[in-house]
């Protein structure tokens, strides 16, 4: 059918020019920053890097090691934001649902504050962010599974509410607790998220994880947009909607957590992100899951460039995507009713 | 094809209805009626696996429901649910396709067969120019025969329809029923529950009547949806009348007085 090929020929289109995008989002954050470089420049110094010859020149160091890490990190935070925010929007079947659903933005807040109180260095903050965003979700599920409903969706959700919000309890204590010098602006900036702090390390650990999280996703698209349609007609139509549900849950919270220790808590684009990628390819979660990836991945990389550009301190990313997200959800709701109803 | 034996049906601890035994074949249509409550609802879903029995057991081609995956389950029995909005804006082809899922690979994406068969079944029901319209926003009996699609596009033997005809209008309702008539007359298996006793006398092969925790009636439609079974049933006093046509329609034995007013 013509209008068949038109469809898949339409999707294709949006993801090349998403892709596009996400690339000269990459090259006009990689240019932008104190130390200013041309196209050419940047592109000189990456093809000096790639053939091995080793150049002592600022432009390569600050690339290198401080603004290319920084941009990748960005668009690997935003891409793990916004596929996470669509993969729990299709499993939740509520297009208002958030990666930090199941509470694990405020359980990772919670290790890392804990992290922060107790003095420890950034990579052991890091680490305990992660472990505590993926065990507030493994108590989540646990609960859930041990409260044992007819309606398995709604108990998690619960769940979810309940411990989150102790972990934002755990949060308060510890902003109580904290040196109100020292280790508070330290929290506060963390908690309001920020990429300032990003080494090449960081990404080479960022990477793998974000990769092991979208992998599964990408793998089960078709099944886990069947889960869309509600438990029991998607177990009708054969799925093993426990073992997907259960696929979704770990994958994403994997890939939540993981960006969420390394930039702390950013908000607003796990929300967005999928709504504007529903508004340019449908519904259909196999071509929502990568239109959110590329978006997510852009918006991030353009927002981190305005919060090191524009002002000249820091601007908190959890600041600027409230700022840019809140009038864009609005406009979303007005035009977009039909999105979901 | 699919049987249930001395089922028990119910949710936990609360025993629903006992002592179940029915059986539809190809080309067979059963019909489940009752009153509201009465479990049809769990009945269809303990038959289709999604609640688990009570006691007795549910046979598919004679292996129990519970040795087989979902997908073995899918392939044999089609679910059509009632048509609701739904959260996301789906086209009417892409809910068709999802029909094709238990035919996947576990990684895979409907490929081109998929998307023939789903147009093949749009086109059975003579909606195929709905094919890329928000199913959202198609009337309630499109979408039920955009359901009702969804579940050929499935290629299972067997329909489980629950209540295809609640909440449409005359129009749809004989649209809808229409169709249900040709799939049987194509050799599908057909189980649908109704309130409407007319209805299941029109299409039904064999009745299976749920009340008072039991099977109150089961058999042909003839010997099941008889006045004294209805009234006993849904606790009205009704009565078989003839129509010109010589179809017979149950009407209230309480409104005497109203036969000359309409």
């Amino acid at each position: 059918m013509a209008k068949q090929a038109e469809t898949h020929r339409r999707s294709a289109v949006v993801l090349t020019v998403l892709t596009i995008v996400l690339l000269a989002a990459v090259l006009l954050a990689t240019v932008l920053g104190p130390y200013p470089a041309s196209v050419g420049e940047v592109m000189g110094a990456i093809v000096r890097r790639l053939s091995g010859t080793t150049a002592a020149m600022p432009l390569d160091t600050i690339l290198f090691e401080i603004r290319l890490p920084r941009v990748l990190a960005a668009l690997l935070v935003g891409a793990a934001l916004a596929t996470a925010g669509a993969s729990y929007q299709t499993l939740f079947r509520n297009p208002l649902v958030s990666p930090d659903i199941l509470g694990v933005s405020a359980g990772a807040g919670f290790g890392a504050v804990l992290g922060i109180l107790l003095g420890l260095p950034v990579l052991a903050i890091q680490a305990l962010g992660f472990a505590g965003g993926l065990a507030t979700v493994l108590v989540v599920y646990a609960l859930a599974r041990a409260l044992r409903s007819q309606n398995e969706v709604l108990v998690l959700v619960l769940a979810g509410i309940v411990v989150g919000a102790l972990a934002g309890a755990g949060i308060s204590l510890v902003k109580v607790l904290a040196d109100p010098f020292n280790q508070l602006p330290a929290i506060t900036f963390w908690l309001l998220g920020s990429l300032a702090g990003i080494k090449a390390g960081d990404v080479r650990v960022v990477l793998p994880l974000v990769i092991a999280g979208l992998v599964p996703l990408a793998l089960l698209r078709w099944r886990i947009g069947v889960l869309s349609l509600g438990d029991d007609e998607a177990k009708a139509l054969g799925v093993n909607v426990r073992l997907v549900r259960g696929v979704v849950i770990a994958a994403a919270t994997l890939i939540t957590a993981t960006a969420v220790s390394v930039s702390g808590v950013i908000g607003w684009i796990g929300l967005v992100v999928p709504h504007m990628a529903r508004l340019l390819v449908g519904s259909r979660y196999d071509r929502v899951l990568p239109a959110s990836a590329l978006m997510g991945g852009a918006f991030l990389v353009l927002i981190d460039t305005i919060a090191r550009t524009a002002a000249r301190i820091e601007i908190p990313l959890g600041l600027l995507t409230a700022i840019l997200g809140a009038p864009v959800f609005v406009w979303l709701l007005a035009r977009g009713r039909r999105l979901w109803s | 094809m699919l049987q249930a034996r001395r089922l028990s049906i119910g949710y936990g601890a609360r025993k629903v209805a006992v002592d179940i035994d029915l059986a539809v074949e190809r080309g067979e249509v059963l019909c489940l009626l009752g009153p509201n409550g009465a479990g049809k609802t769990t009945l269809f879903k303990t038959m289709l696996g999604l609640v688990p029995a009570l006691g007795g057991e549910v046979l598919l081609q004679d292996r129990p429901l519970a040795v087989l995956t979902r997908a073995e389950i899918a392939r044999a029995i089609a679910y059509v649910p009632q048509a609701q909005v739904m959260e996301f804006a789906y086209t009417v082809l892409d809910l068709v396709l999802m029909g094709r899922t238990a035919h996947l690979g576990p990684f895979a994406a409907p490929g081109r067969i998929d998307h023939e068969r789903a147009e093949a079944a749009l086109s059975d029901l003579g909606i195929l120019d709905l094919a890329h319209a928000d199913a959202n926003r198609t009337s309630g009996g499109q979408r039920q025969l955009c359901l009702v699609a969804r579940a050929l596009a499935q290629d299972a033997p067997l329909l489980v329809m629950d209540e295809p005809t609640a909440s449409l209008d005359l129009g749809n309702r004989l649209l809808v029923l229409e169709r249900v008539r040709a799939l049987r007359e194509k050799g599908y298996g057909i189980v649908f529950s109704t309130h409407d006793p007319d209805q299941a006398r029109e299409l039904a092969t064999r009745v299976a009547v749920i009340a008072h925790g039991r099977l109150a009636a089961y058999g042909g439609p003839d010997e099941t949806l008889t006045a004294e079974t209805l009234s006993d049933v849904y606790g009205v006093p009704v009565r078989l009348e003839r129509t010109e046509s010589g179809r017979r329609v149950v009407v209230s034995a309480r409104t005497n007085d109203n036969a000359g007013s309409d």
